[in-house]
This record gives structure tokens, sequence and C-alpha cells, in this order.
């Protein structure tokens, strides 16, 4: 229970980084840090008391594997997360690169040429 | 026809990559490929009308272990609007992108955009929702920030982040559906849902899922990434953005699961009611003021959508009779049509402005319509559509509305949505009158008329406006009716995972 | 053809001859281990996502070794461009074939016996066209920011 508590702090931290820090590089960090609490949150929920990893190796009845296992799908399922946020995360670091040409600082506060 | 459902998705795909191998031999053949992945994609859509509703089981794994794809009357309706505006925006951007360098590119990211969004119409499960909603919102933060000037890296960078956060909230509220009920397919959730009931869980989820798609939808808590994105991207993009993918990755899926999966329920209706009005009256207002065409018409698509979102509140509620819902419903979904069309129309209109002139500041045009004939007369009738003069299309879907919302006794919200339509009449009218007629500007005598591959989708899209409000009770028999009959039934939505 | 002896002794580009050295050694380990994750995925953790990744990384690690006109010799940014988008059609076709004989990625191929390094049907094929791609992918996306980025070439004439 206090482990789920701790993945919703960690999400919490990286929306604090997200919003408080005026520097480009660190609010990417606070996105990628958003991304992988949930990441942890979704492997954290197919966890069973008392699980095997979901191997099946030569010798091991599938049946037996299945019934104490812990749940594989979230991790098929954050493996396809992992990805997408490694393309959010090169997108994001190409178009900082290209902002930092343009405007020739960082900080998000000085970026402010569209305003109403 | 059956087996070629997965193609919607397959398709532009391999267009998109086979563009970028075909693409180093010779620069002209990308423009042929694009057009001929959308043209065969549309005819697909349109075969898809005459379809009787069926589910395609991918790699045939049985449900609810497989993914499915399902295919009824509401997923029909949006793929034809979908793909037949992606051939129309393809056809205008041979001619407008040329103003930028690596056309190619931006090709394949375009056609990225429509598999992304063609995968979230077609699909039956909630994580490959996930999945081509990413597809999509990445290829669209590429396409906002195309230009690479100052302020659209700005705009591009401001949507990112927010987009960024919009899909991690949705990620969050898959995670806790399959951690309370061990299924991630759609008509399995929405038996489970229906076992289960009401509790404090299913009540964060309502409150990620409209976080995160009423931001890919733009309601007005979430919408400050539109009117930056929209006036900065190319103009056909702004099109492809304001007309198509808000309504497939934010309206659509609220619709979806809302409607199908979640069920009547007290706490969406009224939120998704309030939202709305928030939405018509603040975007309606804040449009008044503004000197940039299209940031004005981007205001404008966040107060449209509110009127789209007030609907489906309506319908949502328990215990409203059915005639009242289904009102509510079948005007939603018209406005929701209209609106691709029109905001479309008025956005690639801004865009053979733009090409012309060179400018998109309301105080130096003015006059054009001697100039620019057919642009000017296509942008009074999108207009005219869009601020709901009879017979145009936009009359009917606003009326609708407004009678299924005083039927159904929200008379504050009625009067909300009639003077948000006498605003939007009135910045509309603004609009004509700074861009299209008035003083012709000494330095812009010297304009001609946009070129026919651009001139020749705006002329399609006026011809629509004007059929689709004079043909209404054709356009509502056929597509409307069997849209909204799917979502006012849940059981049946259920049962497609037994016939299917 | 490279020579590589040269080049280590060439100290102007890229590091110090002891990561040079080590980097030539230890380059083939870092491919052989990649191929294996990449063709056991259907049998042990990993696959083709990750490793695609250590395979990139590969060439991230000759890069910064040795400088990047010896890694941009071994493949260049014309071909990462052609086979990432080969990796890509060879998946689709995969998942195509599989509508021939039913349904959309299908598992067609005969399934073998279990535990063997031929079985499993489509689900290498499948793997060795991701890693395909993740490995191409990620190397152009390296170069793009770093070596053909415009922000860098900037910074570059102002040394010289």
């Amino acid at each position: 229970m206090i482990l789920y508590f701790l993945t919703l702090v960690l999400f919490v931290m990286g929306l604090y980084c997200l919003v408080a820090k005026k520097n480009i590089i660190k609010k990417i960090i606070g996105i990628v840090i958003t991304e992988y609490s949930i990441n942890l949150f979704l492997i954290l929920i197919g966890y069973r008391k008392g699980g095997v990893a979901p191997i099946i190796l030569k010798g091991m009845d599938a049946g037996v594997v299945a019934e104490s296992s812990v749940d594989p799908l979230p991790q098929a399922l954050v493996l396809t997360s992992i990805v997408i946020g490694l393309g959010v995360l090169a997108l994001m670091v190409a178009i900082c690169l290209r902002l930092y040409e343009k405007y020739k600082t960082f900080d998000m506060s000085d970026i402010n040429k569209l305003q109403g | 026809m059956q087996g070629y459902y997965p193609l919607f998705t397959a398709i532009p795909l391999a267009a998109a990559f086979l563009n970028l191998l075909f693409s180093k031999i010779s620069k002209k053949v990308a423009d042929y490929i694009a057009f001929l992945a959308c043209a065969v994609l549309a005819v697909m859509a349109v075969r898809m009308l005459f379809e009787s509703p069926f589910v395609y089981k991918v790699g045939g794994w049985l449900p609810p272990w497989g993914i499915l794809l399902v295919s009824d009357g509401l997923s029909s309706l949006m793929l034809l609007v979908v793909n037949v505006i992606s051939l129309l925006v393809i056809v205008y951007s041979t001619k407008y992108m040329t103003t930028y360098t690596a056309k190619e590119k931006y090709y394949s990211l375009f056609l990225l955009m429509v598999a992304g969004m063609n995968g979230v119409i077609i699909t039956g499960d909630m994580f490959n929702l996930y999945v081509f909603l990413e597809i999509a919102s990445i290829a669209s933060y590429a396409l906002v920030g195309f230009g690479c000037e100052k302020e659209e890296l700005e705009a591009s960078f401001k949507y990112l982040i927010l987009g960024g956060v919009a899909s991690t909230a949705v990620l969050f509220g898959i995670a806790f559906l399959y951690s309370m009920t061990g299924t991630l397919n759609m008509p399995d959730l929405a038996q489970q849902i229906e076992t289960v009931g009401m509790n404090r869980a299913l009540a964060f989820v309502i409150a990620l899922f409209i976080m995160g798609f009423g931001l890919k939808a733009s309601t007005v808590p979430f919408h400050a990434w539109l009117p930056d994105a929209h006036p900065s991207a190319p103009a056909p993009i702004s099109a492809m953005l304001s007309g198509v993918l808000i309504k497939a990755l934010g309206v659509y899926t609220i619709m979806r699961i809302m409607f199908n999966v979640i069920g009547q329920n007290m706490l969406v209706s009224s939120i998704l009611m309030f939202l709305g009005a928030l939405s018509m009256l603040v975007a309606g207002l804040l449009a008044v003021g503004q000197s940039d065409f299209k940031r004005m018409l981007a205001y404008s698509s966040i107060s449209q959508i509110g009127y789209v979102l007030i609907g489906l509140g309506l319908a949502i509620k328990p215990g409203i009779e059915v005639t009242v819902a289904a009102l509510g419903l079948i005007g939603s979904l018209y406005h929701l049509i209209n609106h691709a069309v029109f905001k479309s129309l008025l956005f690639l209109c801004s865009g053979a402005v733009e090409y012309r002139t060179g400018t998109r500041d309301l105080g130096k045009l003015g006059g054009l319509i001697r100039k620019m004939p057919v642009t000017g007369v296509t942008c009074s009738i999108g207009s005219l559509s869009i601020a709901g003069i009879p017979p145009f299309n936009g009359f009917w879907s606003k009326l609708i509305i407004i009678l299924a919302l005083l039927k159904g006794g929200y008379f504050i919200y009625g009067a909300i949505a009639v003077l948000v339509g006498f605003i939007t009449l009135v910045y509309f009218v603004k609009l004509q009158k700074e861009v299209l007629f008035g003083a012709l500007p000494k330095a812009l005598s010297h304009i001609r008329e946009a070129p026919f591959a651009m001139t020749l989708p705006l002329v399609i899209f006026a011809i629509l406006c004007i059929a689709m409000g004079v043909a209404y009770p054709l356009v509502d028999n056929q597509l409307l009716q069997a849209a909204k009959d799917v979502l006012l039934d849940k059981v049946g939505f259920i049962d497609l995972l037994m016939g299917g | 053809m490279v020579d590589l002896d040269q080049e280590i002794r060439d100290s102007k580009k890229g590091m110090t001859p002891i990561v040079k050295t080590i980097t030539r050694f230890v380059m083939g380990i870092i491919v052989m281990f990649g191929a294996y994750i990449v063709l056991y995925g259907h049998l042990t953790p990993g696959g083709g996502f990750a490793g695609g990744v250590i395979l990139a990384c590969g060439y991230i690690l000759l890069t910064l070794g040795f400088g990047k006109d010896v890694s941009l010799k071994k493949m260049n940014n014309l071909a990462a461009s052609l086979l990432d988008n080969l990796g890509v059609l060879i998946f689709l076709s995969i998942g195509l074939l599989g509508t021939t004989a039913g349904y959309f990625f299908l598992n067609f191929i005969d399934h073998g016996q279990d535990f063997k390094l031929f079985s499993s049907g489509i689900i290498p094929l499948c793997n060795i066209a991701i890693a395909l791609k993740v490995t191409s992918s990620l190397f152009a996306i390296f170069l793009a920011l770093s070596i053909f980025g415009r922000f860098v070439s900037t910074l570059v004439e102002e040394e010289e």
C-alpha cells in the first residue's frame, strides 16, 4: 500500500519540477520523472504476493507457472510505454536545441513572444 | 471488406515510410504517394458506411485476451470525416508547402498523424487507444513546429509539454481501470463496470480521463495550448488540427469511453455540461478582441467544441427521457461533422490569404474579395455557416442543441448557447469586414487569386457546407441515427463481445 | 577501409588511446551480445527493442571513442535512414502476410517445438525487424542532435 503512495509522491515531484523550475532542461527532466512514475505504478499493479517471474524454463509446467506468477500483461504495457516516452523525449530535446538557437537562452520566462 | 479493416492504419504507415525511402531517389514522388494513400483511404471509408457492424479479432486471438477492432455506426461516421478531410487537405498542401523546405518529411509526418487518428477510431482496446493516441499526438507536435521560426518552436514546445502531461494522465487512468477490473477490452470493461457500479476509484478514473482527453479536445481549463499552436502551424496543419485532430483524439474518445464503457452517470453529465458552457462563453468572449486571423479562428474552435460537449453532457444524464437524449446526441454529432467541414474551410482560406499576401494581421488586410474572388466567396460561406445563418449547416446543428437544452429543462445553459451564437456572429462579421470587404491597402494591390490546387478544396468544402445544410434529412437518416443508436445502447456494445 | 591502429595513434580526434584500445576490444562483444538478445527474444527476456538499444549504444560508443569520421564510415546518415525504413516495411509486410492467411498479424508460420531457437512462428522475424529499426533510429537521432545539428556546428565554427 505504501508503495503505491510513494509512486504518487514521485508523480507529484515530477509535476513540481515541471511547473516550478525555469530552465527548460529541468522541465524536460520533470516530464521524464512523471512518465516513469506511471510506468512504475503499472508494474506494481501486477504484483502478486509470493509470485515468481513469468518465465517458463525447460522442465517446468506451464500451468503451475501461470498459477503462481506475477501478472505479465502490465510488463508488456510498460515496454510499449517506455518506447513512447523515448520518442517524446527525443522530440523535446530536439525542439529545446532549436529554441536555444533562436532565443539564445534556456530560461523559459524569456521565451514569451506569443501572448494573449 | 471485413478482412481489410486493419488496413486503415497499415496503409498510411506503409505510405509514410515508403515516402521516406523513395524520396532519397526523387523528391517529386512524395506528392503522388501521399495523394494515392489518402485517396484509397477515403474510398475505403465511404465503403465502410454500407457495412453492418462487426468485430475484427487481430491475430486470431479471441476476446477478452486479444485486441479487438470495432466497426459500428459511430466509427464509420468518424472514419468518413477524418479520411475525406485529409484527402482534401493533401490536395491543398501540394501547392502550399512549396514555401517550406523538407516537403517529403511533412508528408510522412502527416500520414503518421492520419494513421494514428484512424487507429484511435477503429480500436476496441484501451491500451491500443493510448498507443495510437500517442502516435497521432507526437506527429502533430512535430508538425506544429514545422517551420522552425521563433514563434512556431515556442508554440510547439508548449503544446508538447501540455500534451505530454495529458497523455500521462490518460495512462494513469488506464492503469487504474486495469487494476479495478483486470481487463483492457472495451466491451468487457463495460460489463465489469456495470456489475461493480460507481465507487471512488471510478470517480478518480473519470476525473483523470476528463483531464487527459479534455486537454486533447481543448475544453476551457485546458485550452492554453490551442491559441498558440493553431496559428503557428502551417495552414493545412491548422486545418487538420482544428478540424479533425481535436475531434478524433478528444471528443470521440470522450464519447466512446463515457457512453459505452462507463455508462450513464450524473457526475460525468454535470462536469461535461459545465465545461462545455464555460468553453463556449470564455472562448467566444476572448475571440472578439483578437487581431490575428488564425488566432481568432482558434478561439472560435474552442467555443464550438463547447457546443458539442454540452450536448454530450445532456445525453449522458441518467433518468433523462430518451427523446431529449437522442435530440442532444444528434445535435452534438451533427455539429461535430459541421465544425470539421467549415473550420477546415476557414483555416484553408486563411492559408490562401497568407500565401498570396504574406500576412495574417487583420489590420493589414482588407478588400480582398475583389482580388481573390473564389477565396472570398468560400470564406463568406464558411463564416455564415459557423455563425448559424439558415440555410447553411451550422444553423441546424445549433438549433437542435438549443432545443434539446430547453426541452431538458436547462434554461440557463440554453440562454448561454443562444448568447454565444450571437457572439459568434459578431466576431465573424468583424472578420469579414476586416479581411474581405473594406478598402484594399496599397501594398496588396498586385495580388492574384490563389492557385488551382488550393482553390479546389475550398470550393469542395463550400459545396459540402451548403449541401449538408440543405439536405439535412438525408444526412440524418444515413449517418447520424446509426451513430446515435450506438452511443445510447450500452448493452448492444457489450453484445459485440459475444457476437462479432 | 579504416586503419584503426593509425586512428588510435592519431590523438587529435576522439579520446585517449586507452579508451580507443578498449573500444576496439569491446565493440565486437557488444554487437554479439545485442544480436543474442534480439535472436533469443522469444525465449528469454529482451526482444527487439532492448537488443536494438544495445546495438545503438555500441555505435554511439564508437562515435564517442574515435570521433565522428570513423563511425560515419561504418554507418552514415543515408544508410541509417534506409535501414530505418526497411525495418518498418519488413514488419508491416509480415503483418500483411498474416492477412492473406486469415487475420492481421496471425502467427502463420509453423510453431515448431518449444524452447528451440527456430520456434514460435513470426515472433523472431518481428524481433529482427524491430531491432533493425530501433538501432538505426537511435543512431540517426544521435547524429542529428550532435553532429549534424546546427547548434553544434556554429559552436565548432566559433572555435576554429
